[in-house]
Formats: C-alpha cells, structure tokens, sequence
C-alpha cells in the first residue's frame, strides 16, 4: 500500500507527485454537495487508496451570491437588512460588525445599555450555534439521540430570540445605532428557566456524547493540528484553543461588555477532534454562565438607540476599519472601507472557515479514513456561506 | 511599534501610515517590496497571522488596491498593508510561501477580479464561479444590473421603487417627500 | 409555455467528450401515465402522500429549518416525511431558498436522477422572483424556469410550522392528483433544456441524467 503524501514543514505548499488513476489503484470519489455528511453546500474532490484518503481538493461557491458586489449598490440602511443572509447559522455577528464597523467610521457613540443587549444578542447566538454543532457531531458518529436533544433546546433559545425580535433565524435586531427594542416584560425569567434545563441536557450529552466509547475511539486522533500549523494556516477560535493558544478575542482586545464579565477562555494540549469537542462543551457551560451574568448585570432603564442622522441621506465620511469578533469558530471580521459617498466603497467579510474548510481541511484529511471525513469536517466547525458570500 | 514604523518607513519607503483606531494602523508599500515587507513583518515582527487579503478596485485612480491584513498576537495590533498594483494586466507576486492559506484568497482575487499571481497553487481553478465568460465580476464596470437582466427572467409584476423617495413619502407623507 | 416541438427521439449530449458519450443514454425523459382504473390510481396517490420522502441536499440557507423540523420538536417524521441520502430514494425535492448558477446545476442533475414520482418544493421567497438577490449576478431569479415546481413555501425563513402545513398541502395535492411537475417537464423538455442551458455555462453532464 503507498504512503499517502506527507508535508515536510507546515508551509510546504508544493503540490505531491501526481496521482495516476489509471493505474488502478485509486479511485476518485465526490463527497458532496449532495451527501447529508457535508455542514454544508459545499464539496471534496476524494482520491482513495483503499478506504484511506491520499488527496483532498475542496470545492465551494455553491452558495456564491455576491454580497460584496451588490452590497457596493445599497445604501448603508439598506445594507444592514442584507449582512445577516451571510452566515447563516450565526447572522448576529453580522449584524453587530457591520453595525459597529459603521458607527465607528461614522462617529456614532451607542448607549451603555444597547452593548448589553448587544452582548447579550451574541452570546445567545453562541449558545443557539454550538447547540447546533453539537448535534451535528455527534450525528456523524453515529448517536442519533443527542441532536435531537440538542436541536430542541436551540429551538427554545430561537423562540427567545423570537419574543425578543420576531424573527428566528434573522433577526435584524442589532441595528447601526443601537438595537431595535428592549427586553419584554417576563424574558429574564424565561431565559433563565431555558438556560436551567439547557444547563442540565448538557450534562447528559457530556455522558452520552463525550464519555461514549465509540465516539472517543473514533474522534481520538482524528484530524490532529500540530500547535507549529495554527499561526501559518490562520487557524482561529476552538480549533487553536484547543491546541493550546490561549486566544479568544473576548479576552484579547475586548469589545461590548466583555472587559466587565467574568469568564475563562478554555485550552485543550492536543486539537483533535475530541479534544475540539471539549473545548466547545465547556465553551457552552461558559456561555450559559456568560448570559446568566449578563441577565443580572444589565441596565433595566436608559435609551437604547443613540441619535441618528437621517439615514436616507446618511453619508459617511471617507475612512476604513477593520472589527473582529469572537464567533463560534473563532475570528469574524468586517473590513470596511467608505469613500464619503452613501454608498459603500468596499465590505469584506472574514469568516473563519475561509481557512478551515479549505487549506486546512485539505491538510487533515490526507490519510484519513473515508467514514471519519464526515465527523472531521463537522469537527473542525465549517459553514460553507460565510466562505465564499 | 513607533519604531517599528520608523525604521519601516526608512528601509522600505512605506508611506502613508494612519491609525485608524487604537489597534489597527494601515500603510502603503510599493509593488516590488511588498513581498519583502511581509516577509519581514512575519518574521522579524511578529506579525504572523494574516487575517485575509482583499482587493478594492479604484477604477478612478486606475488601480486595484490589494490589502494585506496582518495581526501580532504578542502586541494585540493589527497592520493593514496596502499595496496599489495597475488595473491594466493587473499582477502580482504571490505570498503563498508565506502563509498556507493564501493560496485560496489569490484564486478568489484571480476569478473575481481577475488580479494574475503567477506561481499560486491552482490559481487557474474555478472558486466560486462556475464557466464565467464575463469580466471579473467584483470589477466596479461589471453591472450586475444589467447582467442579470440581461441573463435571468423575472416574474411580471416585480415592480421597483427608489427607496429613498419611497421612504421618505411613508415617513413625511405631509411634506410631499423629504427633499 | 411552449410546447416541445422537437421530434427527434434523442438526445445530442453535446457536452460530453468522445469516451464519456457511450457512458450515457441518450434517451429522452417519458410522461407518467396513470392506472386506467381510478380507485387504483387513488390507492397509488394515497401511498405516496403519506411516504414523502425528502432528499438530503441543502441547496441554501432554507436547510437550516429542516432541521428542526427532522428532530424532536417539530418532528417530521410522523407526517411521513424522512430525510433520504441519495436522490435515487427520494420523491421530494426541497429547495432551500435562492440557488446559485453552480448550485442550479447540481439541482438539474439531483433532480432528474430522482426516480417519478417526484415533487419539488421551493421555499422562500428567492425561489419565486429572486428575493433580496434580485440584482445578485450569481444566483437564478425564478426557479421554475428551470425546473417544475410543485409547491412554494414563501417566507425568509419559512419557519418549521409552515413547513409542516407545507407538507400537509403537498400530500392533499398528491392524493388529489394536481402534483403533474414532472410531466411538465417531459412536455417542456426542450424549453427547460434551453433555460438550463442559457445559464449554466459550463455544460459538462448528459443532457438528461437519470
């Protein structure tokens, strides 16, 4: 059997010898877009020797609508209805980096309290998220049971987010300037009441899911990322923490309410896929414990909206930032850059699954076994749309 | 980091060096250094993670901008390094000896704005768009508009309105329009 | 709509290479005819309504409702409505929202792999005028240009709720008989054909995969 391809440094960007299908003993296989295994519209271009992986090409654009192109045509009002369709598992962190990446450009101050409701708005997505995540993972191994546990809860953390902003999936709730509205009357109790029994499902995936003994002999070892790979490939988020860097942007350069909360950012000595699954796992008790924090802390009183300037002839002064964000699977970005006109000059969005799903996956999944590439992919945490927007 | 800047500004004639907000500091560097620039901004600063690279298309000026954004863990700054390459057969040297995944923004800046970096990994592949026979879409001369009137039907009945006057006629009905 | 003119019983495959034609048939799609007699053409629509099987393709961001509606809360499955791997088992095509040029070839294919009967439906508003993507150079503005649609479930996002009483209206559809998109397509065969291929522009797959 031949030895798979191996990379002699981290930046060995030379492509290996070319592989001969003819001579029979490989066979080249297409995981995707159509294959319930894929987090999503996107596809791996397989070569196999047996039943392991030799060569790995990813292919995405399935989901390509061209923010960037048509975002350049709206005005800056218009476009915060659209920022949100970018990744859609996460829309929030959309809108609260377009929103704050234009506030900053345009001298705008938000109130005190609309960074709680703002923080509070993210960390709820983050919660909604990792439940989803981890249905998935443990649905590529196999255990059926934990998604359905997991996507119910997330279920009652939409309808929160529903009470909140009407809507589920796209709320539109973080608005240039502020948010659009203020806790109801009841919400805190609900969202406590919600956060108990989420609380306690986790414990039970903690021993179903993560002290189960096929997933541990499946995910030990799967898809390991040495600590010399994270700063050249630009990996990010639980997939660095768990190999040991402790960086969460939270903590690193904190922006809304961060630098007044109290919580730990969670490291792992060895990134597989185990050990990304633990470190997400105690990412959600933290995240549970950030919302309940925040739901004690938060200002009931005070505007929530800071004065606008009347956004059908809002120009923005010539200018360009760039704000991150601590997402689920690590550093979200805007770059914006404005050219004093009402319409943007240039956006651009920096998901993390940029290098995730493509230079890193292509990496890991050499010498992998065909059934794993599934739970590999789930594990490194990819979302195809937010990859090529 | 002022220092740093300093000796920048000396060595490799970067100019136009703006902080932006606490944190984040851009600057421009000529075409032919840049790669050097980088290189020594990786190695010798701490400046390891690039956290992507981008193009703004100045079809005024007649130049792409390319964007490099670098971050320093150690010193929590991020550098943005602008490098102006011509519009016309636009080219660039490639950087993906430097990081492991600038290969893939190369391709997409290859098929969306059709910027050449001669040696990329695959930069000839299809990224997002599948047989495009256009020009580079994300160009600011390629209209979308037209584009897809010209290439997909629309259900009769879409009718369009200009969303500032429609606006304005909901929110001051009184005034006839916000003028 | 017009009506296929074309007489010839082929298909050309024109985009396939020399060694990749034999592969493929060139055999054109045929109508499905009912049973003669109406009580067993009833008894057939009945047993179809209630196994709608869908296929496991998220074409868009529509596919995050689904899952919701797969698991425990909203729970799919006892309206007979299951998720299935490969487009060969499945008899419903769910198109989760705006599709893209690339994806749109994919669909054609997953499409007309599925076996009759099939049944498609779009949900959000993208698929019926091009929603929010409208000026979007990338994605399709109406999908039933390209492939019959049977059922619209509008909304952004159509929410799990909406999708059941989606898949309630599919199944008195069927058993009603008024599900005919994939006679429309046999009949129109050559207009769909041509739409497809005005837009996609790297033809590369049979002309008609199944």
């Amino acid at each position: 059997m031949p030895q798979p391809p191996t990379h002699s440094s981290s930046l060995d960007m030379a492509q290996p010898e070319p592989i001969d299908l003819s001579s029979g003993k490989y066979v080249k296989l297409w995981q995707g877009p159509q294959h319930p295994g894929i987090t999503g519209n996107m596809s791996l271009e397989l070569t196999l020797c047996g039943d392991e992986i030799v060569e790995c090409k990813t292919h995405v654009g399935y989901l390509h609508r061209g923010f960037e192109k048509f975002m350049e045509r709206r005005t800056y009002i218009q476009n915060f209805t659209v920022v949100c369709r970018i990744a859609v598992p996460e829309p929030t962190f959309n809108e609260y980096l377009y929103s704050a990446a234009i506030e900053e450009l345009a001298g705008i101050e938000v109130p005190e309290r609309a960074n709680w409701l703002r923080a509070l708005n993210l960390e709820m997505m983050r919660l909604a998220s990792f439940l989803m995540w981890t249905g998935g993972m443990s649905g590529a191994f196999g255990l059926y049971t934990v998604p359905n546990w997991t996507l119910t809860y997330r279920d009652y953390i939409l309808d929160l987010f529903e009470e909140l902003t009407g809507a589920r999936i796209y709320h539109m709730y973080i608005v240039p300037g502020g948010v659009r509205n203020v806790l109801p009357d009841g919400w805190k109790a609900r969202a406590l009441e919600i956060l108990k029994g989420t609380e306690k499902m986790m414990r039970e995936v903690d021993r179903v899911m993560m002290n189960n003994a096929v997933f541990k002999a499946r995910s030990k070892g799967l898809g390991l990322i040495p600590p010399d790979m994270v700063d050249p490939y630009g990996i990010v988020g639980p997939n660095a923490r768990a190999a040991g860097f402790k960086r969460d942007l939270r903590k690193d350069e904190p922006y809304l309410v961060y630098d007044q909360l109290d919580f730990e950012v969670v490291t792992a000595t060895a990134s597989d896929a185990y050990e990304r699954a633990w470190v997400r796992q105690q990412e959600i008790f933290q995240c549970i414990n950030l919302i309940r924090q925040m739901l004690e802390r938060m200002p009931d009183s005070g505007p929530f909206q800071a004065q606008m300037p009347n956004v059908l002839h809002w120009k923005i002064p010539p200018g360009e930032t760039y704000l991150k964000a601590e997402c689920t699977r690590g550093e979200y970005g805007y770059y914006v850059v404005t050219d004093g006109s009402e319409y943007v000059r240039r956006v651009h969005v920096r998901g993390p699954s940029y290098t995730h799903a493509i230079a890193v996956m292509e990496r890991l999944a050499v010498g992998t076994n065909i059934a794993d590439i599934a739970g590999l992919m789930v594990s490194l945490h990819t979302y195809p749309p937010e990859i090529e927007r | 980091m002022n220092s740093m800047l300093e000796r920048l500004s000396k060595e490799f004639r970067v100019t136009d060096i703006t902080e932006r907000h606490p944190g984040l500091t851009t600057l421009t560097a000529d075409k032919d250094v840049a790669e050097t620039l980088l290189r020594e901004l990786r190695d010798r600063e701490g400046y390891t993670h690039l956290n992507f690279m981008t193009a703004i298309d100045y079809i005024e000026r007649g130049v792409f901008t390319l964007v490099y954004m670098l971050h320093n863990y150690a010193t929590k700054s991020t550098l943005s390094v602008h490098v102006n390459i011509d519009r016309v057969n636009a080219e660039m040297t490639s950087i993906h000896t430097l990081w492991a995944q600038a290969w893939t923004y190369q391709r997409e800046l290859r098929e969306l704005w059709g910027i050449n970096f001669p040696g990329s990994p695959r930069v000839e592949e299809d990224f997002c768009l599948e047989g495009w026979e256009e020009i580079p879409p994300m160009r600011r001369e390629f209209d979308t508009v037209e584009y897809c009137e010209r290439t997909f039907t629309s259900r009769e009945g879409r009718g369009t309105v200009n969303p500032r006057e429609h606006m304005a006629e909901i929110i001051f009905p009184n005034r006839g329009g916000d003028k | 709509m017009i009506k296929s003119l074309s007489t010839d019983a082929t298909l050309a495959n024109a985009g396939l290479s020399a060694e990749e034609q034999d592969l493929f048939s060139n055999a054109r799609p045929t109508a499905y005819e009912p049973y003669s007699i109406k009580a067993v053409e009833d008894f057939a629509n009945w047993c179809r309504a209630n196994s709608l099987w869908i296929l496991a393709f998220g074409t868009g961001c529509g596919a995050i409702e689904l899952r919701p509606l797969m698991t425990a809360r909203f729970d799919a499955n006892r309206i007979g409505v299951a998720g299935r791997p490969t487009p060969r088992q499945a008899s419903v095509f769910i198109i989760g929202g705006y599709s893209s040029v690339k994806t749109l070839k994919r669909i054609v294919r997953s499409y007309e792999q599925m076996q009759g009967p099939k049944f498609v439906i779009a949900l959000g508003i993208c698929p019926v005028n091009g929603g929010m993507y409208w000026d979007s150079y990338n994605t399709i503005k109406r999908l039933d240009q390209y492939i019959p649609v049977d059922l619209y479930i509008t909304g952004c996002m159509p929410r799990p709720e909406v999708l059941v009483a989606g898949a309630l209206e599919l199944k008195k559809m069927i058993k009603e008989g008024r599900c005919d998109g994939a006679n429309r397509y046999v009949e129109n065969f050559d207009w769909y054909k041509a739409n497809q291929k005005k837009v996609i522009k790297k033809w590369d797959m049979p002309d008609y995969n199944w």
